[in-house]
């Protein structure tokens, strides 16, 4: 019965969500055009009450709060609801601009009971899609990009009433199998799958499930969330499925051969399946890939405004503050006996902005003998330069030295050039080579940083002879192993960095290192200062 | 809304279901934190926690779960003495929630309708010696954060604001649980949290046909399901409740306590939080299983969701915390 057509396939998602709202709902992947409005038209099929959200909804949009003009109007307190009360069908239009915090939001309304969600995702990139926390609590998602013109008829026919279908032990294990072979963690997923063949049974008046609705309900509800491309055997040996009493045979036989199963899955999985793994494995690595958020007060996105003193430097927010005075005016008239505004310090709104972060580079100098005989000074200067160039893009700079048997934080970030280049100019040579200790100092403060919302860069100079392991032993193998190791957890950790070769000759271990790092590599033998800040400058893509 | 799906019908995730027992057993531990994958039922088995704990008695009408009458505050205008019993709180605390819906803040309808001040209570108060649970703890803005701390260290809500001032009881057992995916949790606030667990998915074909069994049976037969486990329930409550009562019976013999502090020392974790916590999750796990002493068994077992959160992170170490955990309790215990 599964048709094969994205948009056969979309109509009969809406259809099984219409009979079972418990099934959290539908992301639909498609540009705004004649294709998505017939699919829209067709969401007359759950009840008609549609609510429609944007991400930038605010709080007390979404779960109601004082309306004030009312309350003034009215002199008692009227309250607003939230667009977010009991099982509504919800819109959420530009999903793919959720931020983790509005799909919490959401998920806990699912969580609850409501919905079912209704996501319009416009995401053009594989990694440009809804935030994972709620595309997991949305059974369907149908892609209709592809799609020129849809036979964009409404769903027919009334949704008929949900009741109670029945499953076989061996049905329910074919499910779990099936999710498990396409590489899906979730236990959502099987239940989900479970919940759909139920109401696509109701949806064609069987009381059992049948092998057409497994089929047509694992299409719909594993293949988009697979993670690699199913096989035959099961991981595990065939499950042994508890007899139920008055389960007549302990059937350790599928009702469908599972192959056929697995075809049809396979059949659903999207192209850029591949991709879509990869940007999610990147994404782990990288947080949440929007870059880091971080709220001041001067400039960028405008946030809710929060309540501060008159004193602060922040902008006031009108509109707030006075929001905030008007339930007082009552009060305030009565204690003065004085007619007209009152408005008290403690109405004071602030405005928030939030903007891109900024960007912190982490100098890593090797400070070595070797690295002092050949060329520190330069190094120096062309940091030097560095700075110059980060003052002037408000980038925080911080420096790390390495020599001996350690690395030292001669400056944790900070804005301050002339701090900076003191504490350069002061910075002694010598010693053995620690690469491995000032990288993962490096990668400290860059995952500090991190968490403080700045993206950091880690800028490595060194000559690459790294000879102290990270127990401060004096042994090459170990201390390359290590520093080799250290670049790996900083690649893990998604942090940029930046290799710059300051020995006479280029050396192959730093080549290797950067390469581990997936960063570019400089060989700068002979250059000057400034040779090597344009260097750093191309390379950072300025 | 139906009831939440029982705590015992949850299959597996045997780590997560001790350390919230243990906290129901001892809320001085400070609470539960709860890491892990998205469909793993953290939340359905923070949900389910609130069925475990035993009643509290408490003045009738109190704001804040007053115990006795004198302790009412001034406030909240309170005419009746009377105690009686009623569940203990467990208080949602959603990312949206505003400063003011957190502290209390002044009654707009009593300011409006009637031009007079009072104070309206807020979620800490609802709290008070009880629970509260915050969903995807990751998420929650900074100031809510700061000011979660705050109260969460001295027990006390003070409100200072138009001419307000009030201050009331706020002790509460944190619960929180989130994917470490979407964000890092501040490490002020991870060592507010008394126990950490990581949850995964299970691995085995018979877990998960097991876990999607009950869940549907949960949803399509719920009376017949709820009358099976509220028993089960309500057996693992008695034992909590018997539990309590051994924890003033049970001895602490010297060698425990010098075991618990090599292990913390070894780990060097911060702080000596970590101990406190160690010990008291020792005893409360003793006490759960009956045994009339404590021993390095107890403190093995629960050492990793005692200290896991609390090591400095370092970055050369794929493996986790809870594995270096481990590995340092084999060393120090043998």
């Amino acid at each position: 019965m599964s048709s094969d057509s994205p948009w056969d396939q979309a109509i009969l998602a809406l259809r099984l969500l219409a009979i079972d709202p418990a099934l959290g709902g539908i992301t639909l992947r498609a540009r705004a055009g004649p294709v998505r409005d017939g699919f829209l038209g067709s969401l007359a099929v759950l009840d008609c009450n549609l609510v429609k959200l944007h991400p930038a909804m605010t709080d007390d949009v979404l779960h109601g709060g004082l309306d004030l003009s009312a309350t003034l109007a009215a002199g008692r307190v009227v309250q607003k609801q939230g667009l977010l009360q009991g099982p509504r069908p919800i819109l959420l239009t530009m999903a793919e601009r959720t931020p983790p915090g509005f799909a919490a939001r959401l998920a806990a309304h699912l969580d609850a009971g409501g919905g079912p969600l209704i996501a319009l995702d416009e995401g053009a990139a594989p990694d440009e899609t809804l935030p994972p926390a709620l595309q997991e609590r949305l059974a369907f998602e149908v892609d209709l990009t592809g799609i020129s013109r849809a036979s964009a008829i409404a769903p027919k026919g009334k949704t008929p009433r949900p009741y109670p279908v029945l499953h076989t032990p061996a049905q329910l294990a074919q499910i779990v199998t099936t999710a498990a072979q396409c590489g899906i963690d979730s236990l959502r997923a099987p239940a989900f799958a479970l919940a759909a063949a139920k109401a696509h049974a109701v949806l064609h008046g069987r009381t059992a499930l049948s092998d057409a609705d497994i089929t047509a309900a694992c299409t719909l509800t594993l293949a988009h969330r697979a993670t690699q491309i199913p096989e035959a055997e099961p991981p595990a040996p065939v499950p042994e499925t508890e007899p139920d009493a008055g389960e007549k045979t302990q059937n350790t036989d599928f009702d469908i051969p599972n192959e056929i199963l697995l075809d049809a899955i396979r059949a659903m999985l999207p192209d850029d399946l591949l991709d879509r793994v990869a940007a999610l494995r990147a994404r782990t690595g990288k947080g949440n890939g929007t870059g880091a958020a971080r709220k001041g007060n001067r400039r960028g996105r405008p946030l809710p405004s929060r309540a501060g003193r008159k004193g602060d430097d922040a902008r006031i927010d009108l509109v707030a503050t006075l929001r905030a005075a008007a339930p007082w005016q009552t009060i305030r008239r009565h204690d003065t006996g004085r007619e007209g505004l009152h408005i008290r310090a403690s109405d004071i709104r602030a405005k928030r902005f939030e903007e891109r972060s900024d960007r912190l580079l982490i100098f890593a100098v090797d400070a070595s003998g070797s690295a002092a005989l050949a060329r520190l000074a330069e190094a120096k200067g062309a940091v030097e330069l560095l700075l110059a160039q980060a003052y002037a893009r408000r980038d925080h700079v911080a420096l790390i030295s390495f020599r001996g048997t350690e690395a030292e934080v001669l400056l944790p970030p900070t804005r301050s050039l002339v701090q900076t280049k003191r504490r350069l100019a002061s910075l002694p040579g010598g010693g053995g080579t620690p690469l491995a200790a000032g990288l993962q100092s490096a990668l400290e403060q860059a995952l500090q940083a991190q968490r403080r919302g700045l993206t950091p860069t880690i800028c490595i100079l060194t000559d690459g002879r790294a000879n102290i392991a990270r127990d401060g032993s004096a042994n090459r193998v170990l201390a390359a192993d290590d520093a080799q190791h250290m670049a790996r957890t900083i690649r893990a950790n998604g942090v940029d960095a930046l290799v710059i070769d300051t020995g006479n000759r280029p050396a192959e271990a730093l080549k290797s290192l950067s390469q581990t790092l997936k960063a570019p590599y400089l060989p700068l033998p002979r250059a000057d200062a400034n040779r090597l800040s344009a260097a750093v400058s191309d390379a950072l893509g300025d | 809304m139906t009831q939440p799906f029982p705590f015992s019908a949850i299959v597996g995730q045997e780590e997560m279901k001790q350390a919230m027992i243990l906290t129901a057993i001892d809320p001085s531990i400070g609470g539960v934190l709860v890491f892990g994958d998205r469909g793993t039922g953290k939340s359905t088995a923070v949900r389910a926690l609130a069925a475990l704990l035993p009643p509290i008695r408490a003045v009738k009408g109190c704001p804040v779960n007053s115990e006795k009458p004198g302790l009412v505050p001034e406030w909240a205008g309170l005419g009746s003495k009377r105690t009686a019993e009623k569940p203990t709180p467990v208080v949602d605390l959603p990312l949206g929630a505003t400063e003011d819906r957190v502290t209390g803040a002044l009654d707009i309808e009593k300011a409006l309708a009637h031009g007079e001040k009072a104070f309206e209570p807020g979620l800490l108060a609802r709290a008070n010696r009880g629970y509260l649970y915050i969903d995807e703890v990751n998420l929650l803005e900074d100031h809510i954060v700061d000011l979660l701390l705050d109260v969460a260290q001295s027990g006390e809500n003070v409100v200072e604001r138009e001419g307000l001032s009030i201050r009331h009881p706020a002790r509460f057992v944190l619960v929180g649980s989130g994917n470490p995916e979407e964000g890092e949790l501040r490490p002020q606030l991870l060592d507010r949290f008394g126990l950490s667990v990581e949850v995964a998915s299970p691995k085995d074909i018979d877990t998960r046909i097991e876990v999607i069994k009950r869940r549907d049976a949960y949803e399509n037969d719920n009376a017949a399901f709820m009358l099976r486990w509220q028993a089960e329930d309500a057996a693992i409550r008695d034992r909590i409740l018997k539990a309590r009562k051994a924890l003033k019976r049970l001895k602490t013999p010297e060698q425990t306590l010098r075991d618990v502090a090599e292990l913390c020392l070894a780990l060097g974790s911060d702080g000596l939080r970590g101990e406190l916590t160690l010990l008291k999750a020792a005893r409360a796990h003793a006490a759960f299983r009956d045994d009339t002493a404590l021993t390095r068994g107890h403190v093995r077992a629960v050492a990793p969701m005692s200290l896991r959160h609390r090591l400095r992170r370092d970055p050369l170490d794929e493996a986790g915390s809870g594995t270096r955990v481990t590995r340092v309790v084999e060393d120090v215990l043998g």
